[in-house]
């Protein structure tokens, strides 16, 4: 009795009709956008700005990778979507760090966050540790960084030294973590869900809302938020793309264990995080004077650029529904 | 040597782990004898200028290093020896009929490129230093040869100097247009003209 229960919870983790469900409406969705920029394309006048349409068709290219990578490691399981999600950890690490300037002193530091640090962090994700990988970087991991840096013996500048290295172990590392911990997550007897279903759903509307935000702040008579920070994002892109995600959450409620409106609420909720996260890393960027993040492929900009709506949605995401789903 | 596979499976890791972007600006990867000169501010700059040429260009190119670093200790002389093919030159004792340049222009043949770090030593990454003068009398004495300048950027937060745990930040190896020993040309002018030339790709 017993290894049969085990493996039916097992599957249920992995993948149930709901979640293969939506795997195949977002492939259905990508692949009417990739038929869609291809036309547009071919025709001499395709009728909107020819560098819109590159930038949305450089967009689908990406969604297509960022898709296929979470839903395979999703349909093989839990420790699958740690390792992949571990290794956009650390190559984003390696992006946020390297544009940002460091000096000799923080060598050692950036070694143990780099090979010590970030691994510890999604190995206890994957062990389901949630009172240790809840606060091994944001408490341990943040004293231990500013201790090495100050043993270097290099004292200049060392606070900014040292909240660089932290916001960038924060927001690459132990937020982005919170993704896969999503999988994590388990419903009670009574009321089973998939919790990969639950991650991928998460990964679609984040993606979604980032497009609709960019597709509402197209339209005339712009109010621009932040004109010093980020001149594309406007207020009626905020408000258009949250009410619109919204929408799409409250129809998607079917691949999650909520009711219509808290699907939706949690749509806006993600949208609303997701533009915090688009907003802070264009401060950086434009700190450093740079559009991009990185050049992993030519004109893509870099993993970070792709996930930092994930990295700040995803903690809000994740306890929210932590909360909200009952606890076997 | 090892064999080919193996040669291409450590330069494609050497590639991953140093995350290089390559750039080439006004230049072709090319078999023809080329020099790669580039500035040094790591121990893993010879390995990384290297593992960015394409596979047939890197079976002809040697890097030219200190007998005294690339001989000392198993990894670096299995390098040395195995995999780059290196180009050794004795810094304790340089003999007058045997120069490191007489040397470099007897081992190439008409076949082999090289890949010289004309600064002699590594520098701290912030600047790049005045070049020495072997690049001249390489050029002098070979004047067909392409010279190659190459930046290479980030290498020295990677691994800097008197550290020896890598931090695998992105870095990226830029090469430029080729340049000639002009025929009236002193050694001051032709080192300087590298050096700018080297220069110029950072700012590229």
């Amino acid at each position: 009795m017993a290894p049969e229960r085990e493996w039916a919870s097992q599957i249920e983790t992995r993948m149930d009709g709901r979640t293969l469900g939506l795997i195949g409406s977002v492939l259905v969705l990508l692949g009417s956008a990739t038929v869609a920029v291809r036309v547009l394309r071919r025709r001499p006048d395709p009728g909107i700005n020819p560098a819109i349409l590159e930038t949305f068709r450089l967009r689908v290219w990406a969604w297509w990778l960022l898709f296929a990578t979470v839903a395979g490691a999703c349909l093989i399981g839990k420790t699958a979507t740690v390792i992949v999600f571990g290794l956009m950890s650390f190559w984003a690490l390696r992006e946020f760090i390297t544009l940002t300037p460091t000096r000799p002193g923080d060598h050692r530091a950036l070694f143990w966050v780099f090979f010590l640090l970030t691994p510890l962090q999604f190995v206890l994700v994957a062990m389901e540790n949630y009172g240790l990988y809840s606060i091994v970087i944001p408490v341990y991991g943040f004293l231990f960084v500013p201790v090495r840096v100050a043993m270097a013996g290099d004292h200049k500048r060392f606070l900014e030294r040292v909240a660089k290295i932290q916001t960038g172990l924060l927001i690459c590392v132990y937020c982005l973590s919170y993704a896969p911990a999503l999988m994590t997550l388990r419903g009670s007897e009574a009321a089973p869900f998939s919790s990969a279903g639950l991650l991928l759903y998460f990964v679609v509307i984040v993606q979604l809302s980032d497009m609709l935000q960019y597709v509402w702040a197209q339209i005339p008579s712009r109010h621009v938020i932040v004109p010093t920070v980020s001149p594309g994002r406007t207020w009626e892109g905020l408000l258009g793309g949250t009410a619109s995600v919204a929408l799409v959450g409250a129809v998607l409620c079917w691949a999650t264990p909520f009711p219509f409106y808290v699907s939706a609420l949690l749509s806006a909720v993600i949208a609303l995080m997701g533009f915090a996260g688009g907003l802070t890393m264009s401060a950086i960027k434009r700190d450093r004077g740079v559009k991009d993040y990185g050049t992993l492929v030519e004109g893509h900009g870099g993993v970070l650029d792709r996930i930092d709506s994930i990295c700040f949605a995803a903690p809000v995401f994740f306890h929210i529904a932590r909360l909200l789903i009952p606890h076997a | 040597m090892e064999t080919t596979i193996t040669i291409n499976v450590l330069a494609l890791i050497a590639r991953v782990l140093s995350g290089a972007s390559v750039r080439w600006v006004d230049c072709q990867p090319d078999t023809c004898q080329r020099v790669y000169f580039a500035n040094h501010t790591s121990h893993l700059d010879a390995l990384v200028l290297w593992s960015a040429l394409p596979a047939d260009v890197r079976a002809r190119t040697r890097p030219v290093g200190a007998k005294d670093y690339w001989s000392a200790g198993r990894i670096r002389r299995y390098f040395s020896t195995r995999v780059f093919n290196a180009l050794l030159i004795d810094r304790q004792e340089i003999k007058v009929h045997q120069s490191p340049v007489d040397l470099m222009i007897r081992e190439i043949g008409h076949r082999d490129s090289l890949i010289v770090f004309p600064e002699g030593g590594r520098s701290d990454g912030r600047e790049v230093g005045e070049f020495k003068s072997g690049l001249y009398y390489l050029c002098k004495k070979r004047p067909d040869l392409e010279c190659i300048p190459v930046y290479l950027d980030n290498m020295n937060r990677i691994l800097p100097r008197g550290q020896f745990l890598p931090v695998p930040l992105l870095s990226c190896i830029t090469f430029g247009p080729p340049i000639w020993l002009e025929a009236d040309e002193s050694k001051d002018d032709f080192l300087r003209r590298a050096r700018q030339a080297v220069l110029q790709l950072k700012e590229s």
